[in-house]
């Protein structure tokens, strides 16, 4: 049973395609190296499980510390804020995304997580669901990284008030998406999957000016 | 474009949020007992307010979350942003106006997701 359900998993690895996966030439071709350079490319098939649960509530806690901790204010990361291991985005007051590798849980994956958040929750009222598929991550990264994202994003991203390990839902070229800033040069940013196409060619055409030689 | 302070996120463009009409509409306390008049002016008639209006707004593309604000419809200045539920700031939380005194009007016509 575990066996053919291990099995049935590896077909599935296999066959899956990325929302993006068809943009990885361009990708690497339209990102620019040197000091003014930014670097565009999909992380494909991260985990990510969608939380429901208010932070102040016995189950908040619960299941907090299954998650790493829950951000208690817009903009916080709870867990790993690098992006290193697992995160915790904060969406809304009572709503939250987990971030983590693909083989999160022991290379249980998502559904190892999922179920672990579901324990933790108990009886009590929220919801843990597997949202893996529902976006791709980009990571824009680079010094004029933060130029090509100002072009067509409303935040504040100066260094001042956007700090690493912060993360907000907006909106990146007029469609809505998450952007977690990993380090100081490094963004991750999550749209859906059927904005990523769109969003990749988007980004890249903002790349393309720091392509051009450098007129002094 | 107006800048929107969210309760929850802060300044944001208007872009990110979605417009949820007049506030403090209360759903009828006994909707069967209302004549088809009554229905459609609790479900179509809205003030039309020059000057300073209670309305509800929603951060679709932040944190999802309903608030009202009250907006100055001439120079679309705005007053004051109040939670759900909460009386008007410089309001009487009585008398002139009965439709503004429930605090229940936003799970009646749109739900708090959109
Ligand atoms: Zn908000």
């Amino acid at each position: 049973m575990a066996e053919t359900a291990e099995r049935e998993s590896a077909v599935i690895r296999g066959l899956r395609r990325s929302p993006v996966a068809h943009l990885a030439e361009e990708f690497a071709q339209g990102s620019v190296e040197g000091a003014h350079g930014v670097a565009l490319r999909e992380v494909p098939f991260l985990t990510m499980v969608g939380l429901r649960v208010n932070p102040a509530s016995a189950a908040g806690e619960r299941v907090g510390a299954v998650a790493g901790g829950l951000p208690n204010s817009c903009g916080q990361v709870g867990g790993a804020a690098d992006g290193s291991g697992t995160g915790t985005l904060w969406l809304g007051p009572q709503e939250f995304l987990v971030v983590a590798p693909e083989d999160v849980a022991d290379d249980g994956g998502p559904a190892a997580l999922v179920s672990a958040l579901q324990q933790a929750l108990g009886q009590d009222a929220g919801q843990a669901v597997d949202l893996s598929a529902n976006r791709t991550t980009f990571e824009l990264a680079g010094p004029s990284a933060r130029e090509v994202l100002e072009k067509s994003c409303a935040l504040d991203l100066h260094p001042r008030v956007f700090k690493p390990g912060t993360a907000y839902v907006t909106e990146i070229g007029l469609i809505p998406a998450l952007l977690w800033k990993v380090d100081v040069q490094t963004y991750r940013i999550f749209p859906r999957a059927s904005f990523a196409d769109f969003l990749g060619r988007w980004l890249l055409d903002g790349m393309q000016e720091f392509n051009a030689a450098q007129v002094s | 474009m107006l800048l929107i302070a969210c309760p929850n996120c802060g300044p944001r463009d208007e872009t990110e949020f979605h417009y949820g009409g007049q506030a403090h509409v209360a759903y009828p306390q006994n909707p069967d007992a209302l004549t088809d008049r009554e229905w459609s002016e609790f479900l179509f008639y809205r003030d039309n307010t020059k000057g300073e209006f209670a309305e509800r707004w929603l951060h679709s593309t932040g944190c999802r979350q309903w608030f009202n604000m009250l907006r100055d419809t001439v120079s679309y200045e705005i007053k004051a942003i109040y939670p759900m539920g909460a009386v008007p700031p410089g309001r009487a939380s009585s008398g002139a106006r009965a439709r503004a005194t429930s605090g229940t009007a936003h799970t009646t016509q749109k739900g708090p997701q959109s």
